[in-house]
């Protein structure tokens, strides 16, 4: 076990790499992907205070998280599909229907 | 020694690979570099000590949902969108943006690096040998404390599969 603190800095990069993703990409999956990466490293979060603390309460949180992630890109790409047979398009700023 | 040579190697890994996720042009690159940071991480996990969260990762991000993020790709046609700009026009501001917050988090967590009996660089952990049995007492802990989140979290997986049926159906 390392200190704690390394795992907080990693987790800190993934987030805010996958926070970049999130705002300056247009594509859509990008985006989604983006998203994935984010809930990831919080679960770094979790299974290292859980190391810490000797507790797997937090690895449990992470399970939850995953499913969290599995039902979140389940929907979203669902979602893209539909948009996609609609308007022939992934990219974020083209999506303007509710635009006047 | 070998704790942090394992350590730095897969957290080298993974920040890269996840930069490069970011950055590249084509989604169905950005996606096989996000599998490897996935598989990074996993390999975090193992590092510690948390043997069922690294299984659960790699079968179920790396297994399920890139699969299904590659389908995705494949189905949508990307070549067109390929020669379009692909970061928009805000991407400096979100740049500054997120460099500031970088340099909050990361002055928040040097400064409390030695704040006595509880400094976030200090390890405390217990012993590597005296874990009981991973699996064991995440089972126990999830069947017991945890039960109504689970089957919470079973309802929100129905949810979301009835959700993307209908999303992706086609309408007669």
């Amino acid at each position: 076990m390392m200190p704690i603190g390394y795992y907080l800095f990693l987790s800190m990069a993934l987030f805010l790499i996958g926070a970049i993703g999130v705002i300056t990409r247009r594509n859509v999956i990008v985006v989604l992907m983006s998203i994935e990466l984010i809930l990831n490293a919080v679960n770094i979060n979790l299974v290292a205070f859980s190391r810490i603390f000797g507790d797997v309460a937090g690895q449990v949180f992470a399970l939850f998280i995953i499913a969290d992630a599995a039902a979140e890109a389940v929907v979203g790409l669902g979602i893209i599909i539909a948009f996609f047979r609609n308007r022939e398009t992934v990219l974020e700023d083209e999506m303007d229907l509710l635009k006047w | 020694m070998l704790d942090k040579v394992i350590f730095f190697f897969f957290a080298g890994v993974a920040i890269l690979s996840a930069g490069l996720m970011v950055t590249r042009r084509n989604a169905i690159h950005s996606a096989v570099f996000l599998i490897t940071t996935l598989l990074a991480t996993a390999g975090i996990f193992l590092q510690l000590r948390a043997e069922f969260i690294f299984i659960a990762q790699i079968i179920l991000y790396v297994g399920g949902i890139m699969v299904l993020f590659v389908f995705v790709i494949m189905l949508v046609r990307l070549d067109v969108a390929l020669h379009q700009i692909q970061f928009s026009r805000q991407k400096w501001v979100a740049l500054l943006v997120t460099l500031a917050l970088a340099a909050e988090v990361g002055v928040m967590l040097w400064s409390s690096r030695n704040v006595p009996g509880q400094g976030f660089l200090l390890p405390n952990a217990v012993p590597a040998g005296k874990l009981p049995p991973n699996t064991e007492a995440l089972a126990g802990r999830l069947f017991d404390a945890y039960l109504l989140p689970f089957e919470i979290a079973s309802v929100l997986l129905l949810v979301a599969m009835v959700g993307a049926v209908v999303m992706a159906k086609k309408r007669t």
